[in-house]
């Protein structure tokens, strides 16, 4: 399917209500439109929630489910596995969560799902912070961000720590598909939700959303961060099906510190710091080329 | 029918079957493991047609179990104690959504100290949990009341989950004879499930737990609480159908036994009621004017049934298997409210944590000092802790 080619028709409508510049919304409004309307979704307490579904008012056209925050995979489980039951496994049963509500509360639940290789499409919507509750600290949180659980203070700023790899925790599962996309990207986003809706069994894509509200960044400028993070080695594009691995896209290695200085989460960071990121940038990126050469 | 000899966990799991239960999410935990165990036999040997999710861990349990039967599918699942304690979050969500998901809960100690044996405190934390409650005094009993509990637990009236409780080892390990349904009689008594709000449906769009402002919850709140109210109507239906077409008839909400005369009458759950019934008895033999009320069911509540054997009797005694700390057992908390401005000595036997043994001589124990009380209409002592070292009796 070519972006020209995506439906008019949004299964996810305007009347939202999420900020202006959010990268989630452009997310699952263009994700929506390739899946299609044999969706069914699950969603846990995050921005996409309240946003795009309070009552009495819905953004969805297509059945949509809430239980709690770290279960999300094992909502889509027994949604999936009821669809089973009911003769309808032409439905994509679809597990759409935060980085918070995946890579910390929601590990569990998804890795026992993947583990089982349960029939579903889970994604992660990456905005690298708890965003809903105010911006706090994520285990998918980039080295060096502020985020209100990591203030820039007198002593300490900024995290600590790297972010979380989950892709290659994913990987590690060996499901049928696991996929890394960027709304900065489109084509690409496209393809990959595309190949995820026609395969059967567990599937993994975990898309890079910026927000403009947590990052500090221009609300127009939520593609141009995305890109940057692509074109910097931030985020690299890539999947794997059956095992296989193949990089959709090599960063330019643009220096990280261009894609640093359009974000206020960053504007504290010393050089030394940045030095830091740089390094672990290049070594993550040389790290996934290997491991793309091994599993080819 | 066929009869059986058979452990409670073994019938729970049979009541499952029986019941055609198409999804089954469930994680092994001791006392409750062998329920999970006969229900994936029942299915690897094709007795059984039904979905089973062998899931990482019973939080995850109860949510797919949730989001099956939101998706228009009959669920069951089982557990105890800490499994029971770690599905507490989502259990609200069950009865929020309204959802007729059936459980077997096998009562053991929660911790610490760790222990594995019948207590009733892992379900206590639960009693706010818009789901009905009913505790099991046989194994017979068990695999009835999962039938029933389908019957209770789906159609618009009440359309609430079931927890049919069954205590740890007494039960879920010991055999008794069982008259085992047979799939015919099941069919006609459970009927084949259709879901009765909004469901999950690719051909049908609904949403279900959409994110609801201060405007609504007063009206979500009032109508559970009102289905709660509306289950003490079901649970007579359930059983006076049920006794109809097998012959046994449970008692509904309670199981009251020689009272209409008695002076003393105590109170229990579980399998605490068979050792008191032995007393009453033996009791009786001798003249003295002693009864029993099995409570079955502790949500909804019988207040009113319980008041009314109140009105007639001199002393109430009720045994807790478990105790909230510093106030008393929450069966006889309930209890005082149910009685609320009668003139009743009323005492609190709290006993059997943990596993230890309730015997004979403890239930005599508790009479004799209900008897003492009836006497003079004074109580010595409101508490008691049975057979307590340290504790003076």
């Amino acid at each position: 399917m070519k972006l020209k080619e995506l439906p008019d028709e949004e299964l996810f409508t305007r009347g939202h209500t999420a900020c202006a510049g959010c990268g989630a919304a452009v997310a699952v409004r263009n994700l929506m439109k390739v899946l299609g309307k044999r969706t069914m979704v699950v969603n846990p307490a995050c921005c996409l929630l309240i946003f795009g579904a309070t009552y009495p008012y819905l953004a969805w056209k297509v059945p949509f489910h809430h239980v709690a925050f770290e279960n999300t995979a094992a909502c889509a489980t027994g949604m999936s596995r009821a669809m089973k039951v009911r003769g309808k496994e032409d439905t994509v049963v679809m597990g759409i969560a935060g980085d918070g509500g995946t890579a910390d509360i929601g590990i569990q639940a998804l890795s026992g799902a993947a583990e089982r290789n349960e029939d579903m499409l889970y994604v992660m919507y990456d905005n690298e912070a708890y965003m809903n509750t105010g911006i706090q600290r994520s285990g998918s949180t980039p080295f060096g961000a502020w985020t209100t659980t990591t203030p820039v203070g007198k002593v300490k700023a900024g995290k600590a720590d790297f972010k979380k790899d989950m892709p290659l925790i994913m990987m590690a599962h060996n499901v049928p598909y696991v996929a890394t996309a960027s709304i900065g990207n489109i084509q690409d986003f496209i393809n990959k939700f595309e190949k995820a809706r026609n395969m059967k069994g567990f599937r993994y894509i975990q898309v890079f959303t910026p927000c403009p509200t947590g990052w500090r960044h221009d609300t127009a400028k939520t593609i141009e961060v995305a890109k940057l993070a692509v074109d910097t080695g931030m985020w690299t594009l890539y999947e794997c099906e059956n095992g296989k691995v193949k990089i959709n896209r090599k960063p330019k290695m643009t220096p990280v510190s261009e894609y640093l200085k359009v974000q206020g989460r960053f504007r504290h960071m010393k050089e030394e710091d940045v030095r830091k990121l740089q390094d672990w940038v290049t070594s993550k990126w040389e790290a996934d080329e290997r491991y793309a050469q091994c599993r080819q | 029918m066929v009869s059986k000899i058979c452990t409670g966990n073994y019938a729970a799991a049979y009541g499952s079957m029986r019941s055609r239960a198409r999804t089954v999410a469930a994680y092994p935990i001791t006392p409750q493991t062998f329920i999970v165990e006969h229900i994936s036999e029942f299915i690897n040997n094709g007795e059984m047609d039904c979905e089973y999710i062998e899931v990482e861990s019973e939080h995850t349990a109860m949510s797919a179990c949730v989001s099956a039967s939101a998706s228009g599918v009959r669920t069951f699942t089982a557990t105890s104690s800490q499994g029971l304690a770690l599905m507490h979050e989502i259990l609200p969500i069950a009865s929020g959504m309204r959802l007729p998901v059936v459980m077997a809960v096998v009562n053991r100690s929660i911790a610490s100290p760790i222990n594995i044996w019948v207590e009733h405190n892992d379900i206590m934390p639960e009693r706010d949990s818009g789901w009905i409650q009913v505790f099991c005094d046989n194994n017979q009993e068990v695999q009835d009341m999962i039938l029933q509990a389908y019957r209770i637990a789906e159609g618009k009236r009440v359309a609430l989950p079931v927890a049919v409780c069954l205590d740890a080892f007494i039960l879920s390990h010991t055999v008794e004879p069982v008259d085992l349904i047979e799939q015919d009689a099941a069919d006609k008594y459970v009927p084949e499930f259709s879901p009765t709000g909004a469901i999950l449906d690719p051909d049908d769009v609904a949403a279900v737990g959409v994110f609801t402002p201060p405007d609504y919850m007063m009206e979500c709140r009032w109508q559970t609480d009102k289905a709660m109210r509306n289950a003490v109507e079901a649970i007579g239906e359930a059983n006076e159908v049920f006794a109809k077409q097998f012959g046994r008839d449970h008692g509904g909400m309670i199981d009251p036994y020689m009272v209409d005369d008695a002076e003393a009458v105590l109170v229990t759950m579980g399998t605490a009621s068979s050792t008191a019934h032995e007393v009453v008895d033996e009791m009786r033999a001798k003249g003295k004017k002693v009864g029993l009320v099995k409570l079955r069911f502790w949500r909804p509540y019988p207040s009113e049934l319980l008041r009314a054997i109140a009105e007639k009797v001199k002393a109430v005694g009720v045994f807790d298997r478990a105790v909230s700390y510093g106030i008393g057992g929450p069966s006889y908390i309930e209890f005082r409210n149910a009685v609320f401005g009668l003139d009743l000595p009323v005492m609190n036997f709290i006993g059997g944590l943990g596993g230890r043994d309730v015997s004979l001589q403890d239930v005599r124990f508790m009479y004799e000092k209900l008897l003492e009380a009836a006497r003079t209409g004074v109580v010595k002592r409101d508490i008691t802790w049975m057979g307590t070292r340290g504790v003076e009796q």
